[in-house]
């Protein structure tokens, strides 16, 4: 009778260990989450038996577990640093997956949707140097605003986020004084303004204050209808931020890198909106468990072939087709 | 149970009815019957392992909240190795905040935490006093239950709720209402200045001293309803009216649980994280004006701790963990030492 019953649990155990899902881990960035848990389940749907688990903790979070080994793959906003990639216990590659932008926001009444941001401009109204509507570098680009005489009310995120390292990115490439005084980071020390939690954050102090102006993601803007200006790119052109403005973005980079950890922002090309970036997966070039390797490989070309196709019903800039191409020979390269 | 109280028994032991035995008239022959909690002593065995037992176990208990505070001091010392060793002491005392250039202080977190916590207290505590007087003293039975069950609910709700009122009600009412009267009447002292944005180290404040209202006020209903009516019977039949009954009968007696109830309230504003993050406005100033933008050590750390990818500014942001737990430990400290002052042989007088 015990040894039936020992001889039972044994079997069970073990069916439940064939049976169960081949479960693989991954933590990170918040941004792309919308996008990766459908990615993920759609993936398991058509893989029974592989279950892909994704903990959107933020970047750093991902960043931290991925190089200890702690997760099977990470995610991150912004690219690892160099001295990150040699501290790290694996070796690991950047894997861009989708492209996020940032707009400017603001809230004057009466003022319609249409007013244009020089580069200049945003970084000195972030730097405390414009401080009033009414100031004569902002008329210059509005010909025909009536900009009223009025405090700018700066806000920004408090959070640390990628947000903010997108848009501390591009001003610190437009603007000397910025990079010089503030640089770029998820989060900074900002000269001026108020912090907002998160976009929702950001969205309702703008709402709320008159003369206010802050920055959120495209996303976010486009799914809650936030109204938003024009940003002049490096071509010179005035443009309004949509999906196909931040892949051109992308495309328009002359040399991307073999490992793709590369800033966007300010990048050439006549339509290219200039407050982009992209978003990467962290893949360990060799995997831990080979048959773990082995599903995330597959679930990566799945991505590029299949995944990328559904982005824009989630209002994600897919990547360019230049680079989609480069990705797949990275993910074919690892084992 | 009861059947067995009922039972005349015969004693079993020569020693079960000695207690007893001298009230008992000898003429009685059967003893009277025992109790239900002697019963249980005599049958129950020997306890001496139990007992045993019992106490380790409690020790125990006991003890895990020591091995629970130095593992939480360890692991924060542990995990802010770098920043400690970079900055030593000046951490504490530098107001720089600067993740670019990897340059750390906890100076104006460590005041946002201080100030908001004052700032709701002085709010919180005549309201929450306030609210448990009514309650006690003067309030109709009908509205009392529903009073004490709504203060109660003040309490329950999760604090990212709180914050996300005070984001679209309370700031927008603060700023066009409350803040330019503040401005106009004590603009003078400082504190209230211009530029105003609603949110700010006064807006937190305000929804803290919301949050605290319920501990310190259902507490101090607690201790008050504790206070004997001979009491307040005994002032007023000395002639007291009722205001004067109140004060030198229910809180006089009742001063030391105020105060305790009032630190409990204290630990929870210093501690308090969503609401305050989402209202304070993140800025590691230092300014006089409580209308400014500021931070207080559980802010930031919510706010920057799940996107920091670099060492050091992790290490940072955990060592504003660790501010965190000094200040706590010694806020306590001072807590209890205002405890011991107020209960120090104080005789009743009309103060």
């Amino acid at each position: 009778m015990r040894k039936t019953l020992i001889l039972t649990a044994a079997l069970v155990v073990s069916a439940a260990c064939t049976a169960g899902a081949q479960k693989i881990n991954g933590a990170g960035a918040s941004f792309p989450y919308p996008i990766y848990s459908k990615w993920f389940s759609e993936y398991s749907q058509q893989h029974p038996g592989v279950e892909i688990n994704y903990q959107s903790i933020g970047s750093g979070g991902g960043i931290n577990q991925v190089t200890k080994g702690t997760v099977d793959f990470g995610a991150s906003d912004m690219p690892m640093t160099d001295g990150m990639l040699a501290q790290s216990k694996i070796k690991l590659v950047h894997i861009p997956t989708v492209l996020g932008a940032v707009v400017p926001v603001y809230n004057l009444p009466g003022l319609g949707n249409d007013l244009k941001f020089a580069p200049d401009v945003l970084a000195d109204i972030y730097l405390g140097k414009i401080s009033n509507w009414s100031d004569p570098r902002i008329a210059k680009d509005n010909p025909g605003a009536k900009l009223p005489n009025q405090e700018i009310f700066v806000v920004h995120r408090s959070d640390g986020s990628g947000t903010t390292f997108i848009f501390t990115d591009y001003l610190s490439k437009v603007s000397q004084d910025w990079k010089n005084s503030v640089g770029s980071n998820s989060a900074v020390a900002w000269p001026k303004g108020i912090g907002g939690k998160q976009n929702e954050g950001v969205a309702g102090l703008v709402r709320q204050m008159p003369g206010a102006i802050g920055y959120v993601e495209l996303i976010y803007a486009l799914q809650n209808k936030i109204p938003y200006g024009y940003v002049r790119n490096q071509s010179g052109t005035w443009l309004k931020a949509s999906i196909e403005g931040v892949t051109d973005a992308a495309a328009g980079l002359k040399t991307m890198p073999a490992d793709f950890r590369v800033s966007i922002t300010n990048a050439p090309g006549k339509d290219a909106y200039p407050i982009s970036s992209f978003t990467y997966l962290l893949i360990p070039t060799k995997a831990q468990d080979a048959t773990k390797g082995k599903v995330i490989k597959d679930f990566l070309n799945w991505m590029l072939n299949q995944g990328e196709g559904q982005v824009a019903t989630l209002d994600y800039a897919p990547l360019p087709q230049s680079v989609a191409e480069k990705v797949k020979a990275t993910v074919d390269k690892l084992q | 149970m009861n059947l067995r109280i009922q039972e005349p028994r015969a004693p079993k032991a020569p020693d079960a009815a000695a207690p007893a035995g001298g009230l008992v008239p000898v003429a009685v022959p059967s003893p009277p019957p025992a109790s239900a909690i002697r019963t249980f002593l005599r049958e129950r065995g020997n306890s001496r392992v139990a007992d045993a037992t019992f106490r380790w176990l409690m020790l125990l208990c006991a003890l895990s909240i020591f091995a629970i505070v130095a593992l939480i001091a360890n692991e924060l010392v542990v995990n802010s190795k770098l920043t400690l060793a970079k900055f030593g002491m000046k951490f504490f005392v530098g107001s720089a905040w600067d993740p670019v250039n990897e340059n750390f202080g906890a100076l104006p977190f460590i005041y946002g935490t201080l100030v908001s916590s004052i700032v709701s207290l002085v709010l919180a505590v005549p309201l929450a006093v306030g609210v448990a007087v009514f309650l006690t003293e003067m309030c109709p039975q009908a509205l009392r239950g529903i009073l004490s069950f709504l203060t109660e609910l003040l309490a329950a709700i999760p604090s990212v709720v709180y914050g996300l009122w005070a984001i679209f009600v309370l700031v927008p009412l603060l700023r066009v209402y409350v803040d330019p009267v503040l401005i106009k009447l004590l603009g003078w002292t400082g504190l209230f200045m211009q530029p105003d944005f609603g949110i700010g180290m006064f807006a937190a404040g305000v929804i803290l001293a919301i949050m605290i209202l319920p501990i310190i006020s259902s507490l101090t209903r607690e201790v008050m309803t504790a206070v004997p009516h001979t009491q307040r019977e005994a002032v007023l039949a000395l002639g007291a009216t009722r205001w004067e009954m109140i004060r030198m009968g229910v809180l006089r007696n009742a001063r030391i649980g105020i105060v305790g109830s009032i630190i409990l309230g204290l630990g929870r504003a210093l501690g308090e994280t969503m609401a305050v993050a989402m209202v304070i406005g993140s800025s590691p100033t230092i300014s006089r004006s409580l209308l400014a933008p500021a931070a207080t050590m559980a802010s930031v750390i919510a706010n920057e701790f799940a996107e920091a990818s670099d060492d050091t500014y992790r290490s940072a942001l955990i060592e504003i963990g660790l501010a965190l737990f000094l200040v706590t430990i010694v806020v306590n400290i001072l807590a209890r030492l205002l405890v011991w002052a107020v209960t120090r042989g104080a005789p009743a007088r009309a103060a």
